[in-house]
């Protein structure tokens, strides 16, 4: 048992259910991200753990106390929103102390609490401004310290960030983790963005459609995803998606692919149940930077698989260039270093790292386990 | 609001301009002629109106009719100025926008924060009984105060506007609610504010510019009501429209123009001055909708 409990929890508005039998159990001290395309549910499930939306079936607890039908003030819990919901008509001292007025704190507490928020966010000097006389960056702090000086047993965030620009937002990221660092109080955090998960995640619960696709830690995710949805979802340039059919050469199962000019060429597979794949179609997943210049190749990789080919576009990012080829009919995408010598049209030699490879069953989508 | 105009404008030419500038000072002079006749008869001696002068300025100036109409003209059977009328109608329009003013802001808060199966139907009751002509409620209504046993009092009258508004004050804070961001209550709730703290504390401080137009449109509709004032208002408790129309019908002899002028705009001043006061927030308010959090 968690820290945080979510068994079972389903969700239906009328008859249509947003949320399908969602179990996550969350450990004190955990830093879990919500990720998922806009609709599939993240924002539902975390008003479901604050208490603003009801639960349909199943249980929501926080250390071990059932909070079905708990009111949201009685949950120790704050929540940050994605538009940071200050009270206008209030100041930013009022609104970092509403709370604990409401909670009947006595007034020096309140104050004393407030200085210490402000202080901890550098906020002091705005306590006497409205919201509306502050920049979005300002007011994200405001909202973190209104939620921050309840104490609270577990943080809630929902998409904190998606108003920032973007230096600002990354540098609120990298503050968030640092509060979370030094606090180590539990955190939801909700987001779309798989950039926002990998970084400030100790684990991750990819969603889609209502339903929990994987729950892991950011490198499970990354390097192990379930199924085709978290493999693409995750990561950017997305992973490269190509049907390939398996054959076994001496007995060792080949991922065979035909190149941009319709040769056929063989990657040897480091995962070696594939064989019972043989003669069938898969799905190859490759990410993008086990797809290499040869002296870019992983030194460590006990399976590197060189591959000639045609290079199509060459998009240089300054630390690296992005390549794209064509593979088995997809554009594939690879990930050079920023001086490997690539030319548009050219031939060039491609190291494709297979130890990083994943195979999934075309029919389900699902990962084919090792 | 000023730079908002301002950069919708679309330039004219000159002569454009200066022909949509006479046509609206003519149009203007055309409304602000009856007042000016009103005006200038109300400080004029009988004499000078009853020579067949009406648009000439007075020879002598008088407020002698302004202090009749106020204190001692024929109401009726009673020589008592529009005096304590006025200070019925007071009475009866403040308690009378209060109320309606705080119950709508009250229902549109639930319609809009506190949604429940079937409030798009209740709401669209309310809009309904936007609709339905003064007449027709007339008889019920009189039922209604009879068997409460307020019929003839100002409690009465209030009770009546008061019921007849709400359809229209639940559908101006609905609206403006609707807009209204749902995250800043959601707030409120975990910081621990319940339903009326919610209300005070967040929503009715930000709700300036529509508690204007709801006051405005109740203040002027009540007090300038005819029919429910001729209808359900007894002999202490009549209002001053209902007054004023006894000061001009009960006069005998030659009429006292100049008085019943004079009461006439004692009879309007309220609602010009609530006008003059509130009227750029009126504006402001209609096109109002959302706070910005
Ligand atoms: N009050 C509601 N009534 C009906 N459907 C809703 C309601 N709120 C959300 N939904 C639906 O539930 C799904 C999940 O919404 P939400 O949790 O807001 O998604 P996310 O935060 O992941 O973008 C969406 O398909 C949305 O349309
Ligand atoms: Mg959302």
């Amino acid at each position: 048992m968690g820290f945080l409990d979510i068994s079972n929890v389903t969700k239906s508005y009328g008859s249509v259910e947003v949320l399908h039998r969602v179990d996550i159990a969350v450990e004190e001290g955990e830093f879990l991200v919500l990720v998922g395309p806009s609709g599939c549910g993240k924002s539902t499930l975390l008003n479901m753990i604050a208490g603003l939306e009801g639960i349909t079936s199943g249980e929501i607890a926080i250390q071990g106390r059932a909070m079905n039908g708990v009111h949201p003030s009685r949950r120790n819990i704050a929540m940050v929103f994605q538009s940071y919901a200050l009270y206008p008509n209030m100041t930013v001292g009022q609104n970092i102390t509403f709370g604990l007025e409401m909670h009947g704190t006595p007034k020096p507490e309140r104050e004393a609490a407030m200085k210490r928020v402000a202080a901890m966010l550098q906020i002091d000097q705005l306590l006497d401004r409205k919201p509306g006389q502050l920049s979005g960056g300002q007011r994200q702090r405001v909202a973190m310290g209104r939620a921050l000086v309840r104490n609270p047993d577990v943080f809630l965030f929902d998409e904190p960030l998606s108003n920032l620009d973007a230096k600002l937002r990354v540098d609120m990221r990298t503050e968030i983790k640092k509060l979370h660092q030094s606090l180590r109080t539990t955190i939801v955090y909700v987001t779309h963005d798989q950039i926002e998960a990998m970084t400030l995640s100790t684990r991750i619960a990819v969603m889609n459609k209502g339903y929990v696709q994987q729950l892991g830690t950011p490198k499970e995710i990354y390097d192990t995803p379930a199924n085709i949805f978290v493999a693409t979802f995750m990561g950017s340039p997305a992973m490269n998606i190509l049907p390939t059919r398996v054959v076994l050469r001496d007995g060792v199962p080949h991922a065979q692919v035909s190149d941009a000019a319709g040769n056929v060429q063989y990657l040897r597979f480091s995962q070696q149940n594939l064989a019972a794949w043989d003669g069938r179609e898969i799905l190859l997943g490759i990410r993008p930077e086990a797809i290499t210049d040869p002296e870019g190749a992983d030194r460590k990789s006990a399976n590197i698989q060189m591959l000639t080919n045609l290079v199509g576009v060459t998009e240089p990012a300054g630390s690296d260039t992005f390549v794209t080829m064509t593979l088995a009919g997809c554009d594939v995408i690879g990930r050079m270093r920023a001086d490997a010598a690539v030319l548009p049209g050219a031939s060039f030699e491609y190291a494709i790292n297979m130890e990083k490879a994943v195979a999934f069953d075309p029919a389900t989508e699902e990962r084919i386990a090792p | 609001m000023s730079s908002a105009i301002q950069s919708n404008v679309v330039h004219s030419g000159r002569v454009a301009r200066v022909v949509i500038h006479v046509v609206l000072l003519i149009a203007a002079l055309f409304y602000l002629l009856p007042l000016f006749v009103m005006l200038i008869n109300s400080v004029k001696p009988l004499s000078q109106i009853l020579d067949g002068n009406m648009m000439s300025l007075p020879h002598v100036w008088t407020l002698k009719p302004w202090s009749e109409a106020w204190s001692t003209a024929q109401i009726g059977v009673e020589p008592t100025g529009l005096r304590p009328y006025f200070l019925n109608s007071i009475e009866m329009v403040v308690p009378a926008v209060a109320i309606s003013t705080m119950m709508g802001a009250l229902n549109g808060y639930v319609l809009t924060k506190w949604r429940f199966r079937g409030d798009t139907f209740l709401f669209g009751m309310m809009l309904f009984s936007c609709f339905i002509p003064f007449q027709i409620v007339l008889i019920p209504m009189a039922r209604v105060l009879g068997i409460l046993g307020i019929a003839g009092t100002v409690p009465g009258l209030i009770l009546v506007h008061t019921v007849y508004g709400l359809g229209f004050t639940t559908l101006y804070f609905r609206n403006y609610y609707a807009a209204f961001p749902t995250e800043l209550v959601r707030a409120a709730q975990i910081d621990g504010a319940g339903f009326f703290r919610i209300f005070w504390r967040i929503l009715l401080p930000l709700s300036g510019p529509i508690i204007v137009v709801a006051v405005i449109w109740q203040f002027t509709n009540i007090w300038n009501d005819f029919l429910f004032g001729s209808s359900f208002a007894g002999q202490g408790s009549q209002p001053m429209t209902v007054a004023l129309n006894n000061l001009v019908q009960s006069s005998t002899g030659s009429k006292p123009y100049n008085i019943h002028f004079a009461g006439a705009i004692i009879a309007a001043l309220p609602t010009l001055i609530v006008y003059i006061v509130s009227g750029r927030y009126f504006v402001r308010g209609l096109m109002a909708g959302s706070v910005k959090g």
